[in-house]
């Protein structure tokens, strides 16, 4: 069975049509987070969050309205499962608490919701017990001021290392042109992830910033693969340009691609949909990244080798890799020709 | 050509079972309460906080107080050593790493370096400046080290409260290289008492009251506003500045010299602290009690005193401690006197409190999730791949048990991120076993034999597995080296899953394929 009974289409053609898209999403999304900044969740911003579960399903601007100040700085929304009735309350705690006196702006909103007759809700240093359980505090999280700077440098740090490891990587095993590529094409599946999370009004959390390193991972895993391939055709098709080796080697990859990106989507869309409201913004994130990884692949992973290399055809192939049998890369070289002569 | 197969398929059988066993029937043993081994429960798949619900927080251990006590007992300590020499400057505390000397006199310079070294050892740069002014300060390996210190011996006195406490399997751990500690206390619902055991310094100390009780100022004004320097003003009990004491800034016996403290009840059937002192602490309250029979001693903890009682008599194993305690307070009290005191103070940098119904709730939808996402890849294997997608199918499976007990096996810890790393795993997994797949369909189309295409499916694929596989390992142990706890979690998972990928897309996979041709004279592929 195939998807794409001997495609050829001619993707390198359209590189520039397809950089210029990006720009656009990229631009659009910077000039987003700019001007109305990058939500940023607790673990970043500090502050508190306290998830209350009501007897009933409860106003939220009422919520509001209860908290201290009208709630003028607070985030209310309903969270998770509604059959629990339960509202995710965040308040900014700007001001540096000393000592272990932290969990005081909890308790002032619980209180808060008590005056404004919204309770009786325990309090706070009660946590519900049972799914069954109502007019309770489930969970909340209070971040001090200092974390959340100290996790962006990590974030930032993990990410250029990762970037700069795998650099060196790809040279060393391909060219230094595919490691330009398939760096370039990771900075801009995130670039591009993070505008479609400013677009949607997701929250950058500790999970989200997991999930851009997995695209990462993902866009890395996904570009190696064609990589893979142009290498091998680079040896086998010495006479063509390599806009030729790329496209023949991304028509040949193009049912594995299809497949495999969309049956990761599927588990990520199930994880979406099923995976409850603390793996939404993670969820989200993997499926913008495992589209946008995908893409790049092809149209900046790809599309840059050309580009760096110009239209020359190839005049020496790279290093052979290391194969483990004689035996497999000799019958490699037959079945390449085998396959040139089939199509 | 398949004479190992018999052995191939035997070692994955037993890898699986296991596996199996290890990873994933405690866990299932647990849903539907069927007995389990004592050996494989402890081995059991730990759960994080976010799935087990907990409380975690995270700390700052403020090494400067550490530094500061230090400090001021080295400058207590010269000054007592000075004025057996009649040397009488004045003492001052600069920071917590140094101290300030002024009013040496000229011709006793000499005496003053003398017994400097001797106290200082070489711990402290001294600095001279004219006019007989001195200004010690820590050396910079020593400050390190005493930090160092403070930050271990924090951590070891915080196991020892939550041990007491008696939370089940609790973690302390240092936050990369720095004063930030990280406490997670699974299952523990009462936060608010678990914070004011953890954080309390516990700073005992007994010291023999000079004046008071009374108010700050009227005590200043006994010494005509001035201070002796080996003096200080301690507020009353809750802080009272209204009840202070002048006492001696130098404690002769502390809480280190405490052996045992336990709850009781003093002569009036109040809640008060028993305790017995150690071996070494004995002579000192000794000779502190028995040299001052008559005079008031402050017990003073966190600096607030406690109780002023007088001293009727020489006390050298065991004594009492009461002063306006109930009975939760005093049993708080003991608990951390037993436990040893903070060598400083903590701040709250961030406190985490996930409520036992809302991590049920997570697993419940990460199970659903990763089971959804699992039957709608192997649906589309079977379809698509016909009988090889029963190889991958297997071989996903496989994948998904082995890095279960994997996980189990060397303590892994399973976070809601980690449920992600999941996900991403059964992703790649699925790429793999289409990679080699849509191979050998390639080397079929090319009219190779059915064993040639296969074999040179895996062989050729193998090179591209382990490409992809180091890149994302690279970029999965940067993740774990800069990550914080659920990051780590999703790391680990994922570094986990790539290793057991390998192993279950290429052996398992290949054998199976060995195992079907095995079985046929003219082979023919389903695929």
């Amino acid at each position: 069975m195939h998807i794409f009974k001997n495609p050829n289409f001619d993707f390198i053609r359209w590189k520039w049509q397809a950089i210029a898209v990006s720009w656009v999403i990229i631009l659009a999304g910077l000039f987003q987070i700019w001007t109305k900044g990058m939500p940023k969740g607790v673990e970043f911003s500090g502050g508190t969050i306290v998830l209350v579960r009501f007897q009933q399903q409860p106003n939220l601007d009422q919520v509001r309205n209860t908290l201290p100040g009208g709630g003028a700085n607070a985030v209310v929304q309903s969270y998770g499962d509604p059959a629990r009735h339960e509202v995710s309350i965040r308040v900014h705690s700007r001001e540096v608490e000393q000592g272990t006196s932290l969990s005081n702006t909890a308790e002032a909103v619980v209180d808060a919701l008590n005056k404004g007759g919204l309770g009786p809700i325990k309090p706070a240093s009660h946590l519900c017990a049972s799914a069954t359980e109502f007019n309770c505090v489930s969970g909340r999280r209070i971040v001090g001021p200092t974390v959340g700077a100290e996790l962006q440098r990590r974030g930032v740090l993990a990410t250029v290392f990762a970037l700069g490891g795998i650099l060196v990587y790809i040279a060393f095993r391909f060219r230094f042109s595919f490691a330009v590529g398939a760096v370039v094409a990771t900075i801009h599946d995130l670039l591009i992830t993070m505008a479609f999370l400013a677009f949607f009004k997701y929250e950058l959390s500790l999970n989200v910033i997991a999930a851009l390193l997995t695209i990462t991972g993902y866009s890395m895993n996904d570009t190696i693969v064609i990589y893979d391939r142009i290498r091998e055709n680079m040896r086998s098709m010495r006479r063509d340009n390599l806009a030729t080796i790329v496209n023949s080697a991304v028509n040949e990859m193009l049912d594995r691609t299809m497949i495999t990106g969309g049956l990761t989507l599927l588990s990520v869309i199930a994880l979406f949909l099923f995976g409850g409201e603390v793996l939404k913004g993670l969820a989200f994130t993997m499926i913008v990244g495992i589209i946008t990884g995908t893409y790049s692949s092809v149209f900046i992973a790809a599309a840059i080798v050309v580009i760096w290399q110009g239209r020359s055809p190839v005049k020496v192939a790279p290093a052979a890799p290391v194969a483990p049998t004689g035996k497999a890369a000799s019958g490699k070289a037959a079945a390449k020709s085998g396959k040139r002569r089939a199509s | 050509m398949y004479k190992n197969l018999r052995w191939k398929l035997l070692t994955i059988a037993v890898v699986f079972a296991v596996f199996f066993a290890v990873g994933v029937y405690p866990m299932l043993a647990a849903h539907f309460h069927w007995p389990v081994p004592a050996a494989l429960q402890a081995k059991a798949l730990k759960l994080g906080l976010d799935l087990k619900g907990g409380v975690e927080l995270r700390m700052r251990v403020n090494t400067d107080d550490a530094l500061k006590t230090t400090t001021t007992s080295t400058a207590e300590a010269l000054r007592s050593s000075l004025a057996t020499q009649t040397i009488t400057p004045t003492i001052t505390l600069v920071s917590p790493t140094s101290f300030r000397v002024e009013g040496v006199p000229q011709d006793r310079a000499q005496a003053f370096r003398s017994a400097a070294d001797e106290i200082t050892q070489t711990d402290y740069d001294i600095n001279s400046m004219p006019g007989g002014v001195y200004q010690f300060t820590m050396k910079p390996n020593i400050e390190r080290d005493q930090r160092e210190q403070a930050v271990d011996q924090t951590m070891q006195t915080i196991d020892r409260r939550v041990n007491e406490l008696g939370v089940v399997e609790p973690s302390i751990a240092r936050q990369s290289n720095n004063d930030e500690l990280l406490i997670q206390l699974p299952g523990v619902s009462d936060v608010a008492h678990a914070k004011e055991i953890i954080g309390k310094t516990a700073q005992l100390e007994f010291k023999l009251v000079e004046a008071g009780p009374g108010a700050k100022e009227d005590l200043l004004k006994q010494y005509n506003g001035n201070l002796p320097g080996d003096l200080e003003i301690v507020p009353g009990s809750g802080g009272d500045a209204g009840a202070s004491y002048v006492v001696k800034k130098i404690a002769p016996v502390t809480g280190a010299d405490l052996r045992m403290a336990k709850p009781g009840l003093d002569e009036n059937n109040q809640p008060a602290v028993h305790f017995e002192l150690k071996p070494s602490g004995a002579p000192k309250f000794g000779k502190l009690s028995g040299e001052n029979i008559g005079r008031y001693l402050a017990i003073v903890l966190d600096n607030k005193v406690i109780s002023a009682p007088r001293l009727d008599g020489r006390i050298t194993d065991q004594g009492r401690i009461s002063g306006g305690f109930t009975a939760e307070t005093a049993n708080d009290l003991a608990l951390t006197l037993r436990s040893g005191a903070l060598p400083a103070g903590l701040t709250s940098l961030e406190e985490n409190v996930v409520g036992p119904s809302l991590g049920s709730d997570s697993i419940r939808a990460g199970v659903i999730a990763s089971a959804v996402g699992m039957l709608l890849i192997i649906a589309f294997m079977l379809v698509y791949y016909k009988l090889s997608g029963i190889n991958a199918a297997v071989a996903l499976i496989c994948n998904l048990v082995i890095l279960l007990g994997l996980m189990a096996y060397i303590g892994a810890t399973m976070t809601l991120p980690g449920i992600a790393g999941f996900v991403l795993t059964m992703g790649v997994g699925v790429d793999s076993n289409v990679l080699i797949f849509e191979r050998i369909k390639e080397e079929i189309a090319a009219q190779r034999g059915v064993r040639a295409a296969i074999n040179a499916g895996f062989s050729r694929v193998f090179l591209t597995l382990l490409d992809t596989h180091i890149a994302s390992l690279i970029a999965a142990a940067f993740l774990f080296q800069f990550g914080t706890g659920p990051i780590r979690g999703f790391a680990t998972t994922l570094s986990i899953g790539l290793f057991v990928n390998l192993f279950t897309s290429i052996f398992v996979s290949k054998t199976l394929y060995e195992f079907e041709l095995s079985k046929r004279q003219t082979p023919a592929l389903s695929i």
